[in-house]
């Protein structure tokens, strides 16, 4: 009778180690992973300043990333800021505060939503097509064409796509809070009935320069991530496990703009906490 | 003895479990075009990888003109990796630029040309690939023939001192892969730059090849001229190059060369000894070969067939035939005079004479006459291999003939 039961303890306990053994590799495997990020952003990052500079390409970058981004940002920054009049107007009335709607939404704009929300809007455009281009690439050998022709592919494809971004993101951010603080104007002041100059005086009042570097530095922030992942993650396609070819690249984009995401939200509250 | 420009000392390369090389040696000369052969996913293209540093070996060394390439220093593989070209398998263009652009590419990024001459240059390249009328297309929008001219185009732009070729005639229908050869063996004559070319095109490849190793189990069975493969009679080499003529010997119901060869050899050593008598008779199809070239594989291969299998037929085991060169087949009768052998040619005449080898209703504007020949040798003697030969082609007579009577269109 207690054979069996020895049995089943070996099992249990061998099955606990397995799952300790595995979590550490997990873990493992995740450290390495950032490391490797961390290496490509340095080198990508610093072959932007190699001799001889590529503006032709950075612009083509910016146009792309940023010019073609113009639209929607604008659109999300509007809608976003005609809500946040909404709302604002909705709870301050409550308190009969309703002169301070102006504050509220360029604070919330400036701070927080102008950078997170275009951010999350360019890595659904221009993201995910930086990964799959890039991914295919990789995959048809073209990298591997670029790497025997003596063309450094990191300075080829990532260098103008990160520097692009880092042209791009606070000035897409800025176009966000200017429309979206129309928009917040829109619904307060045109259709509720908030007094205008009471409106841009709080922002003036409100709004200090640290609210506008921070906003900026965050911008600057996830410009680097969004693009850095995009671009690992096209570039490794053919190192993920388990996809091949079309699915290596499909796997590619999925991840890219789902760790992006991740990861410019998370690192939204860290710089918050720190900036605050 | 001139020094290799590239060698492979004891390379061996696993991907995971799957080992591609093991100790594999290879020299490649300058100024010569080293075709490597071997069977699909024998490891050809993985050993063009390691030259250009796409794969590094896992032991073993790679020496450039006698240095490891290990021990070069960055500036020097940077040199080193600017006088090369590699020519893709799948291409590789870039699918995003024009062609033009593609061709581009190299000098635009690579040197301070300025852009002048860069487009005198590959204006140039696409005059003499005739790609003038694609060149503002993209690569998607091109035939495969052509893919292959840009990427072609693209490694002769930097006019590099070596290129690799990984399967540059792949897919490509026979014309045009007679064309890329011709383009590789004249811009190699032309510019003198070092060739190494991955292919599957055999006898093709050889023509233009100065050098050829052959692959086989992770080792390199092979190398050295395309004449001196001919001759080798290592195993891996026969079945690469008789392939495809094994097939046609089989069809045929004959025996291998190799086979006939070896029977001859020993009769030639007992005739020596003093023991016994044998007898030769050497067939020619006349004009065999104007008959393939003019009117099809196919007639050629049937005519073949006919003459090859009436011979067989009235063979009955008495000896061995086998095809030598397009038009010839020698048989060999141990042990048998002259009679046995002139009965044996009564038979087949007899035999092809009912047949309509070449009926003029069905050829009627390439019908081309041929006939043949057939000379008997009694040997009793001691003669070389090659004046038995000489000999049954000196006694040869005209035993059967085809004639197209008017039918020429």
């Amino acid at each position: 009778m207690s054979k069996p039961a020895t049995n089943s303890e070996q099992k249990d306990s061998f099955d606990f180690i397995e799952i300790i053994n595995g979590l550490g590799r997990y873990a493992l495997n995740i450290i390495g992973e950032l490391g490797a990020i961390a290496i490509f952003f340095f080198k990508g990052f610093l072959l932007i300043f190699s001799y001889p500079f590529q503006f032709k390409k950075i612009i083509q970058q910016v146009y792309f990333i940023g010019v073609k981004s113009f639209l929607i940002i604008s659109l999300i920054g509007l809608f976003t800021g005609m809500v946040l009049g909404l709302q604002g107007y909705y709870t301050l009335v409550k308190f009969g505060s309703e002169g301070m709607l102006g504050a509220a939404v360029a604070l919330s704009l400036i701070r927080e939503l102008g950078p997170v929300l275009t951010a999350l809007m360019v890595i659904g455009r221009a993201g995910s097509s930086i990964a799959a281009e890039i991914g295919i690439m990789r995959i048809s050998e073209q990298i591997d064409a670029l790497d025997t022709m003596d063309i450094n592919p990191m300075r080829y494809l990532v260098s103008p796509r990160i520097a692009a971004s880092i042209f791009v993101f606070p000035m897409l951010t800025a176009i966000f809070d200017v429309i979206g603080i129309i928009g917040g104007y829109l619904t307060g002041v045109v259709l509720l009935g908030v007094n205008s100059g009471i409106f841009f005086n709080r922002i003036y009042d409100s709004v200090v320069a640290k609210d506008i570097t921070g906003g900026f530095l965050k911008s600057l922030a996830f410009a680097l991530i969004v693009s850095t992942i995009c671009c690992y993650q096209g570039y490794f396609t053919h190192m993920r496990p388990g996809g091949f070819g079309a699915k290596g690249v499909s796997l590619a984009t999925t991840s890219a703009v789902v760790i992006s995401c991740v990861l410019v939200l998370v690192v939204d509250y860290v710089l918050t906490s720190f900036l605050l | 003895m001139v020094k290799p420009f590239i060698e492979f000392r004891d390379v061996s390369k696993s991907f995971g479990k799957h080992q591609v090389l093991d100790k594999a040696n290879l020299k490649i000369y300058e100024g010569e075009i080293t075709a490597i052969i071997g069977k699909s996913g024998a490891g050809k293209s993985v050993l063009l990888k390691h030259i250009i540093g796409l794969l590094k070996p896992d032991s073993g060394q790679i020496l450039i003109k006698g240095k490891p390439l290990s021990e070069f220093s960055k500036e020097e593989w940077r040199q080193f990796k600017r006088s090369l070209s590699y020519m893709f398998q799948s291409n590789a263009l870039f699918d995003s630029l024009t062609v033009f652009e593609n061709i581009a590419l190299p000098l635009v990024e690579r040197t301070n040309m300025p852009q002048s001459e860069i487009k005198k240059r590959v204006e140039f390249r696409i005059e003499q690939f005739e790609l003038t009328e694609v060149s503002y297309k993209y690569p998607s929008q091109i035939s495969g023939g052509m893919q292959k001219r840009v990427a072609l185009a693209r490694a002769l732009v930097t006019e590099p001192t070596m290129i690799l070729f990984d399967e540059p005639t792949t897919g490509l229908d026979p014309l045009r892969k007679n064309a890329v050869l011709n383009m590789i063996a004249h811009y190699q004559r032309e510019i003198g730059f070092t060739g190494v070319m991955v292919s599957h095109d055999i006898p093709d490849v050889f023509f233009i090849s100065n050098r050829v190793a052959i692959i086989e189990n992770k080792k390199i069975a092979f190398q050295g001229t395309p004449l001196e493969l001919e001759q080798s009679d290592n195993e891996v080499v026969w079945q690469f190059i008789h392939g495809q003529e094994a097939l046609q010997d089989q069809l045929t119901g004959l025996e291998s060369r190799k086979e006939v060869e070896a029977t001859l050899k020993k009769e030639i050593d007992k005739v020596a000894s003093g023991k016994g008598i044998f007898t030769v008779v050497l067939f020619t199809i006349d004009s065999l070969e104007n008959i393939k070239n003019r009117v099809g594989y196919i007639a050629a291969q049937r005519i073949f067939q006919c003459l090859a299998m009436s011979l067989k037929m009235s063979l009955k085991g008495r000896g061995v035939a086998a095809r030598f060169g397009v038009e010839d087949i020698l048989l060999v009768l141990p042990g048998q005079d002259k009679s046995v052998a002139t009965s044996i040619i009564d038979d087949i005449i007899s035999d092809c004479s009912g047949q309509d080898l070449m009926d003029p209703r069905s050829y009627k504007k390439v019908c081309i006459d041929f006939s043949v020949k057939a000379g008997i040798l009694e040997v009793r003697e001691k003669m070389s291999f090659e004046s038995i030969l000489a000999e049954a082609r000196n006694n040869q007579k005209l035993i059967a003939k085809m004639e197209c009577k008017g039918a020429r269109g």
